[in-house]
């Protein structure tokens, strides 16, 4: 029915638009009645205490009582914070590993789920059972895996490296968050590539192979061309994700140990109970600030390269 | 391998998937180790969920030896009942159920209004910078105004699951409102002007006609706020102030402290937590994935 609908619509909806603004002229007060009430909550509840926010990064407060301004020196403070650099670090290189680690796998799944195989509808259905279940809930499932059958897995075939748990050791724990981010965030990706590679006309491969194009120079030319834009809207919203990663580390590691795990997101939320709310809201700040640079940069990157969103 | 039989050429592993691709006459054969292949990949999805559902009907003295892939012996069904009582299973699974649904309605109600006007007087800047004002919050995540929520919640007596439909709802707004106008624009303004002529009041033509042909995309904001609410744990485990008021998925982490050894309990937990939707899935399957796709795709 959509199909059927659309297809034809979508140019006569573009040519009717000049009439339609003569027709009205201005909108009727109904127009308004349908609009303002999502915007007036949406304001209250997002716009006003993201502003509040950023107003109190520039003030003393603690959360309740009297303030005075301290201009940008929680700003200051925050570059000289070894923890709030750790918890950058962290966050960072988790989301860059996770991103490509999510989006090779994903592609990869899409692109075997996408051949003449059996039971294709199936498997699929398989890959996608992770979006629907809780996040906290499958890291406490993980967590018993890795911290209990994996190491009696090593002890079992003698693999010393394993044989504790890696949710202990600071350096391997990261390694457990992003096997459980990624088993979470590949399914949405996978059902974006499919799309994607459902889009591309068979007989560009047809073509392709008569000119003696082999699979891995055909996926080169062919395949990951006409699918970049779909790899950038994948891209851009697993690292928005990753970046406030919380849900999955409160149920691995709970950001250890020590603070080897300890995320932005972690931090911000250690202002309401530490005290130093005014400080962690010009954390949360500049938190915001770097996930919209990312993203633009993303956008920035690609444009130039061309490819098309 | 389909590719040995007309090349002797080694190591064309991967090619025999290629192959249909090359010779339209074999496009019936379908592969077999490509299938296996997947098949494996899919265990790392499968064997999680067969831990959990082992794991819930082991005895205690079982669950602790960590061979979580065993199977249960002797059979337990008790776990259930002592996870049924100390989640309080029928109160967290009603509020969460609630908060789900009233995330739903309010995103659907908001979003399908606002996408409506904006879409159609898209020629006035009010409309349109309102369309730039929404999305923006696309790229906001909700730790940077977590603080201030909860001030905000607090003082208006919204720290409880309505206080999370309401944030729920608020950041899928932008999602929403993104996919539903992308939508609208496809819809040919002829079809509500004829209406018109008719005498229809735009109330009239938004329910009678734009609605019902909103219905595929209803579904994918639905499926999407549906699931963002449900499986959260962030917002409510923030929000809600009165423990007894949890959702289901923040009541979990009780068995990460007092009832440290009592994995089989745990795990029944868990698998009451993850199959009501897990279920729902399999069964609505096919109409999850397109709908999801859809969404995943306008975006």
């Amino acid at each position: 029915m959509t199909t059927t609908t659309t297809a034809p619509a979508a140019p006569a909806a573009r040519v009717a638009a000049p009439a339609r603004r003569r027709r009205h002229g201005r909108p009727e007060p109904i127009a308004y009645l349908f609009l303002v009430p999502a915007l007036l909550v949406f304001t209250v509840f997002v716009v006003i205490p993201a502003l509040v926010g950023i107003f109190y990064s520039f003030t003393d407060y603690v959360g309740f009582g009297d303030w005075s301004f301290l201009g940008l020196r929680n700003y200051a403070a925050l570059l000289g914070d070894p923890g709030i650099r750790e918890a950058y670090g962290f966050t960072l290189g988790f989301s860059l590993v996770t991103v490509v680690v999510a989006q090779v796998i994903a592609l990869v799944l899409a692109i075997g789920l996408s051949k003449r195989i059996r039971f294709a509808a199936g498997l699929r259905a398989i890959f996608v059972i992770p979006m629907v279940v809780s996040g906290i809930v499958v890291a406490y499932v993980f967590n018993y895996l890795f911290s209990n059958t994996l190491p009696a897995f090593a002890t079992a075939v003698g693999f010393d490296p394993l044989t504790s748990s890696i949710l202990g050791n600071p350096d391997l724990a990261w390694l457990a968050i992003v096997v459980v981010s990624a088993w979470q965030t590949i399914p949405g990706a996978l059902l974006v590539y499919t799309a994607g590679l459902t889009s591309i006309p068979s007989d560009l491969y047809e073509a392709s192979s008569l000119d003696g194009a082999g699979p891995w120079r055909q996926f080169r030319s062919i395949t990951l061309p006409l699918i970049a834009g779909f790899v950038l809207i994948n891209t851009i919203l697993g690292i928005k994700g990753y970046l406030g990663v919380y849900d999955v580390i409160v149920g691995l590691t709970g950001g250890g140990p020590g603070n080897a795990t300890s995320s932005v997101a972690m931090t911000i939320f250690g202002g309401f109970t530490g005290g130093d709310y005014a400080y962690q809201m010009a954390n949360a700040t500049v938190f915001f600030v770097i996930t919209v640079l990312i993203s633009v940069l993303q956008l920035v990157v690609s444009r130039g390269r061309n490819i098309r969103l | 391998m389909t590719a040995t039989a007309t090349t002797p050429l080694q190591g064309s592993v991967t090619a025999p998937v290629d192959d249909r691709r090359r010779r339209p006459g074999r496009a019936r054969r379908r592969s077999w180790p490509l299938t296996v292949a997947l098949a494996l990949c899919s265990l790392t999805v499968l064997a999680p969920l067969y831990v959990t559902l082992t794991m819930a009907f082991k005895t205690s003295e079982q669950s602790v030896e960590g061979n979580a892939f065993a199977l249960p012996a002797p059979f337990n069904p008790a776990s259930f009942a002592e996870a049924w009582q100390l989640t309080r299973f029928p109160v967290s699974f009603s509020i969460s159920v609630g908060v789900a649904a009233l995330t739903v309605a309010l995103t659907l109600l908001l979003s399908s209004l606002a996408s409506y006007a904006i879409v159609r007087y898209w020629s006035h800047r009010f409309f349109r910078w309102s369309f730039v004002y929404l999305l923006a919050s696309m790229f906001l995540p909700f730790p940077v105004i977590a603080l201030t929520e909860i001030k905000l919640t607090a003082l208006t007596g919204l720290d409880n699951p309505l206080g999370v439909a309401i944030l729920h709802a608020m950041f899928q707004l932008a999602f929403s409102v993104l996919l539903f106008s992308a939508y609208l624009r496809s819809i040919p303004v002829e079809l509500e002007e004829s209406a018109r002529i008719d005498g229809a009041t735009t109330w009239q033509v938004f329910w009678r006609i734009i609605l019902p042909l909103l219905g595929p995309m209803i579904a994918t904001v639905g499926i999407f706020a549906f699931l963002a609410s449900w499986n959260d744990f962030m917002l409510p485990s923030m929000i809600v102030s009165d423990p007894t008021l949890q959702v289901l998925p923040v009541v979990q982490n009780i068995f990460q402290s007092q009832f440290g050894t009592n994995y089989n309990v745990a795990f029944a937990s868990y698998l009451m937590a993850m199959a009501p939707t897990i279920v729902v899935y399999l069964i609505a399957q096919r109409w999850v994935i397109s709908g999801i796709t859809q969404g995943a795709v306008k975006s």
